[in-house]
């Protein structure tokens, strides 16, 4: 914990190290690149963008690597620079990377313009990114703002679809109110403590008089971030807004999304508010319990697979939660893990579902993949797979994250929650197993035609089944390095 | 050379040989069921060679393989594997019933290399959770071998095989979860140091870790219900029947072979020895249960209608009595469970087999649909007659010397119980034979039996394995009983060590 921000405040000594956001200044001036290049390129060389956007990550993945130089808070205190910063960009980096992946066929296929897309999605990556290195609550929302707007036109991108509109649209009302309610939350926790800045925060959170305005504050952020995160009860718009979105946006917002509101959140628990750790624990065991049950019980009953995943995602930020209500190292650590083991099994589940659901996503009902796995053996094993690490089967991430997790939960004796957790994940079976029911032991529909798999979503669908069994069987280097990001 | 990796190789011979078969060509039917039948062979070969190798005097876990497996972020899961007395007993049997198992689903014409793959990862699973000595490991190769099971019964399975796939995985996987609860916080009274299973088992005995009374009990009934599910002890019986008739012939093999004593050697295994208080103090309320399970499944034997059903009951009737030998806690009692266990898998395993074989001729298993079968198939009449006696518990036979050990030590421990569980002899005797006179005596009732062939020279070669052992097991039990000795012995002292402290604790109290 870094308390020294009054360093700063008074200090005539201009603290700008650009270094310490590279990354986020590549992927800005690549996003506009794009914008402009789109404008010039004629439509069959639209493609080439998506490989410009990938090679614009992929040099910010480098920036953050190799200028990665771990210290106390740049920018004027607004810009933290530690190994919890390194692994979020890391990780927004990596999940923004594949949707980028999947994405160039997916909009050549429904003929979406491809510029506005990348460009887009690269400044969602940068809201990301600065939320989760954020050391200052304007600059968080800031964050959430830049990524909160792309991700609101991304979801309307199918523009001719009723569903898309309906999406983009139920996403920006109800998502501004959140942010309203985030931006009130602010003001009161800087009320009650006189900064912005999370160290100055922290500090003035320990010996704190304006309790109950501290409280209020508190609470607002929940529902703000609980909005984002998909937690319930703030989960009313999930299931429309990723039906009605295209599925690389539904991959964005359950993923990336979905992990940036809970690292945010998560470091300003951890960093600024770890005095009020009985009142948010208490209110966020709530959540947990009603998340893990009602995501998972809802789940069942959907007839459209994005639905389906939409519930899966809200039953899965509910087993995330348990990390932090577990509310030490191990907790953090585990969160840390599970996001990437989640990043990395619902990714690759949406990139079959995409593949199958066909042009215009026609086939995104659970009927539409009766037999798939005698018309399309190799996408059937990897969703099985990928369905199989959703559920929490040994052998694969999903395990491997639940077993953490659960153990934090049990460390912090919340025994009663991991029983609940341990309750939704034999109810999640259910649902996952059904869809490998229809893929292998129902005859395949009659229309079933055969879809080819792009070069690109190959890939990417392999690097995801790679990671899944890879973080399954061998899970060592890369809980280090989530040990190594939950110290803070 | 790999002296030290002696049960690695065990575990890979059927992994490796998984992926052999997966990239052989999918059309070449013969190769593939050759390759999956040789493949599962060397596997019985080397777990023979191991029980040579195998020193019965110690009751220590033997060819031992310890390495780091995960060590990050205040975790330590270790792949700790080794074999003592009585694991060796299950490992041998397992790779003693595969070859049969994949040499009766000759009939097997859809998708057969996916077949013979998910029945070779199957086998990898099982003998995982018999050789695994860390818990992380033992509740992964436990859940990991659901998977195939899962999709043989699914895919291959009868008509209502979806049902029962779903039933049995969700089943097996909820009992479980709670099992997965049990193991982190036995790791955090463990200090968080390790999962290692003989460590933690070592400290307890030694009172280096210590548990109240209630979270003891909470911890036991935790890994039991997991058990229970599995074995499965009366009420937590009710996905046998459907998984058991609707699974394909090899799947039933290995359920009621295999899958089934995974249930009662984790009892042996974790309950037994880490929560022995635990177990003293729930013992008669799972005796009574055990012996509801023998008499109950039993009686609905009698009265089903399809062959493979009764015989699908008849397992909860016998592994209620292996159940209520193991929470005998005594030297003959335990060995018979033991016993007992590879007695079922060789009986039982044989009658599906023979189940399967008069299914693939007549598409039907409804006794009633046969009468008189002595006539057309004397050589099939023969074997079943032969298993079936086994099954029963005939003198000279395998399924006697176990029944009567677990009788003889249930009788030490409580003489009612052992009464009514002896009863099992006389109503298994009803059951079998009252089916056997249904079916093969008599003149022969319906017409479309009368052209039934006989068994041919595979079906002969399956069967003639299974009723050797059974003669052997029946004739000279000191070949298996003496390998287990001292480390049954070690479960026991393990538990006389727990009850005498309770002992101890009772008296200081009074004074």
């Amino acid at each position: 914990m870094r308390l020294g921000s009054r360093k700063y405040s008074g200090s005539n000594n201009v603290d700008i190290n650009y270094f310490s956001v590279l990354p986020e200044i590549v992927l800005s001036i690549v996003g506009m690149i794009i914008m402009f290049v789109a404008a010039v390129v004629p439509a069959p060389n639209q493609r080439s963008l998506g490989y410009l956007a990938i090679l614009g990550i992929l040099l910010a993945t480098a920036c953050a690597v190799l200028f990665y130089e771990p210290g106390s808070p740049t920018f004027f205190g607004m810009v933290y620079q530690d190994s919890f910063g390194l692994f979020c960009r890391l990780l927004f980096l990596f999940s923004s990377g594949s949707v980028a992946l999947v994405s160039i066929d997916y909009l050549e296929r429904d003929h979406l313009p491809h510029g506005e897309f990348f460009a887009l999605l690269l400044f969602a990556t940068v809201g990301m990114s600065l939320m989760a290195l954020s050391s200052d609550l304007i600059l968080t929302f800031l964050g959430l703002e830049i990524l909160s707007i792309a991700t609101y036109i991304l979801a309307g991108f199918r523009r001719d679809d009723v569903k898309s509109g309906e999406s983009a649209l139920k996403y920006f009302l109800l998502g501004s109110l959140s942010t309203a309610f985030l931006l009130y939350g602010i003001a009161f926790i800087y009320g009650a403590t006189g900064s912005l800045k999370y160290p100055a925060m922290a500090h003035a959170v320990e010996g704190a008089d304006r309790f109950v305005a501290l409280l209020l504050g508190l609470g607002l952020l929940v529902v703000g971030f609980g909005f984002k995160a998909a937690l319930v009860p703030f989960h009313i718009w999930t299931p429309d807004v990723y039906e009605g979105a295209p599925i690389p946006v539904t991959a964005h917002l359950a993923v990336s999304s979905k992990a940036a509101a809970f690292l945010a959140f998560v470091r300003i628990l951890h960093q600024v508010l770890p005095g009020l750790g009985d009142h948010w624990q208490t209110v966020l065991w709530v959540s947990a319990f009603l998340t893990m049950l009602i995501g998972n019980i809802v789940a069942l009953s959907q007839t459209n697979i994005k639905r389906m995943l939409a519930y899966s995602s809200i039953a899965h930020a509910g087993y995330l939660l348990v990390g932090i209500v577990a509310r030490n190292e191990t907790g953090v650590e585990a969160l840390l893990f599970y996001l990437g083991s989640y990043a990395l099994m619902t990714l690759g589940a949406f990139a079959v579902v995409q593949l199958i659901g066909g042009a215009g996503e026609r086939r995104v009902g659970l009927d539409d993949f009766r037999g798939v796995g005698q018309t399309h053996p190799f996408l059937a094993a990897c969703l099985t797979i990928f369905l199989l690490s959703l559920a929490g089967i040994p052998a694969t991430a999903g395990f491997m994250g639940k077993l953490f997790l659960f153990s934090a939960a049990i460390q912090a004796h919340l025994y009663w929650l991991v029983v609940i957790a341990l309750l939704a994940s034999a109810i999640g079976l259910y649902y996952y197993l059904r869809i490998i029911v229809l893929m292998y032991m129902r005859e395949p529909n009659a229309d079933g035609s055969v879809v080819q798999i792009p070069v690109p979503v190959g890939i990417a669908i392999v690097i995801m089944l790679v990671g899944t069994l890879g973080l399954g069987l061998y899970p060592g280097p890369f809980l280090q390095l989530a040990s190594e990001a939950a110290s803070f | 050379m790999f002296e030290g990796n002696l049960l690695t190789i065990l575990l890979l011979i059927p992994t490796v040989g998984a992926g052999v078969v997966a990239i052989m060509p999918g059309n070449n039917q013969r190769l593939l069921r050759t390759g999956a039948l040789l493949v599962s062979l060397a596997g019985f070969v080397w777990a023979a060679l191991l029980f040579a190798w195998f020193d019965s005097s110690s009751g220590d876990m033997q060819f031992v393989e310890n390495w780091t497996w995960i060590r990050a972020g205040g975790f330590n899961v270790a792949y700790h594997v080794g074999i003592d007395g009585i694991s060796l007993l299950l490992v041998v049997l397992t790779t003693f019933l595969m070859p049969l198992a994949v040499l009766g689903s000759w009939s097997v014409a859809k998708n057969l290399k996916a077949y013979m793959v998910f029945m070779l990862l199957l086998e990898t699973g099982m003998l995982g959770v018999f050789l695994a000595l860390d818990l992380i490991l033992f509740y992964v190769f436990w859940e990991v071998m659901l998977i195939p099971m899962y999709f043989l019964i699914g895919v291959w399975g009868g008509e209502r095989r979806i049902y029962a796939a779903v039933k049995f995985f969700i089943y097996t996987m909820g009992g479980s979860l709670l099992m997965l609860a049990g193991i982190i916080t036995l790791y955090f009274h463990n200090r968080a140091e390790s999962f290692d299973l003989v460590s933690i088992a070592d400290r307890l005995a030694a009172g280096q870790i210590r548990f109240s009374p209630s979270v003891e009990h909470l911890l036991f009934l935790a890994f039991f219900l997991a058990f229970a599910i599995k074995v499965p002890l009366f009420p937590f019986h009710t996905w046998l029947p459907d998984a058991h008739v609707e699974a394909p012939t090899a799947g039933s093999v290995i359920l009621a072979g295999v899958l089934l004593k995974m249930g009662t050697y984790g009892i042996l295994r974790f309950c037994l020895p880490l929560f022995p208080q635990a177990s003293l103090s729930f013992a008669p309320y799972i005796a009574g249960l055990a012996i509801i399970g023998v008499i109950y499944g039993a009686l609905v034997a009698m009265v089903q209608p399809d062959v493979k059903k009764l015989v699908a009951y008849s397992s909860v009737s016998h592994l209620g009595l292996v159940v209520l030998g193991i929470f005998a806690f005594n030297l003959p009692a335990i060995e018979g469970a033991t016993y007992q266990m590879l007695s079922h898998g060789v009986s039982t395993g044989a009658l599906f087999l023979l189940v399967g074989m008069i299914y693939d001729r007549r598409h039907t298993r409804a006794i009633a649909d046969f009468g008189g079968l002595a006539h057309v198939m004397p050589v099939y009449s023969a074997f079943f007659m032969v298993m079936l006696l086994s099954s029963i518990g005939l003198p000279g036979l395998n399924g006697f010397v176990g029944e009567f050990l677990i009788l003889q030590g249930t009788f030490l421990q409580s003489a009612p119980q052992a009464a009514l569980a002896a009863l099992t002899m006389i109503l298994s005797a009803v059951y079998m034979l009252w089916m056997y006179q249904r079916v093969f005596l008599g003149q022969v009732t319906n017409e479309s039996n009368k052209g039934l062939l006989d068994l041919d020279r595979r079906e002969i070669a399956l069967l003639i394995p299974l009723v050797l052992v059974a003669i052997w097991m029946g004739v000279y039990s000191n070949s298996f009983i003496r390998k287990m000795d001292a480390s049954v012995q070690k479960v026991i002292e393990r538990v006389d060590a727990a009850r005498e402290s309770q002992i101890f604790r009772v008296e200081q109290r009074g004074h």
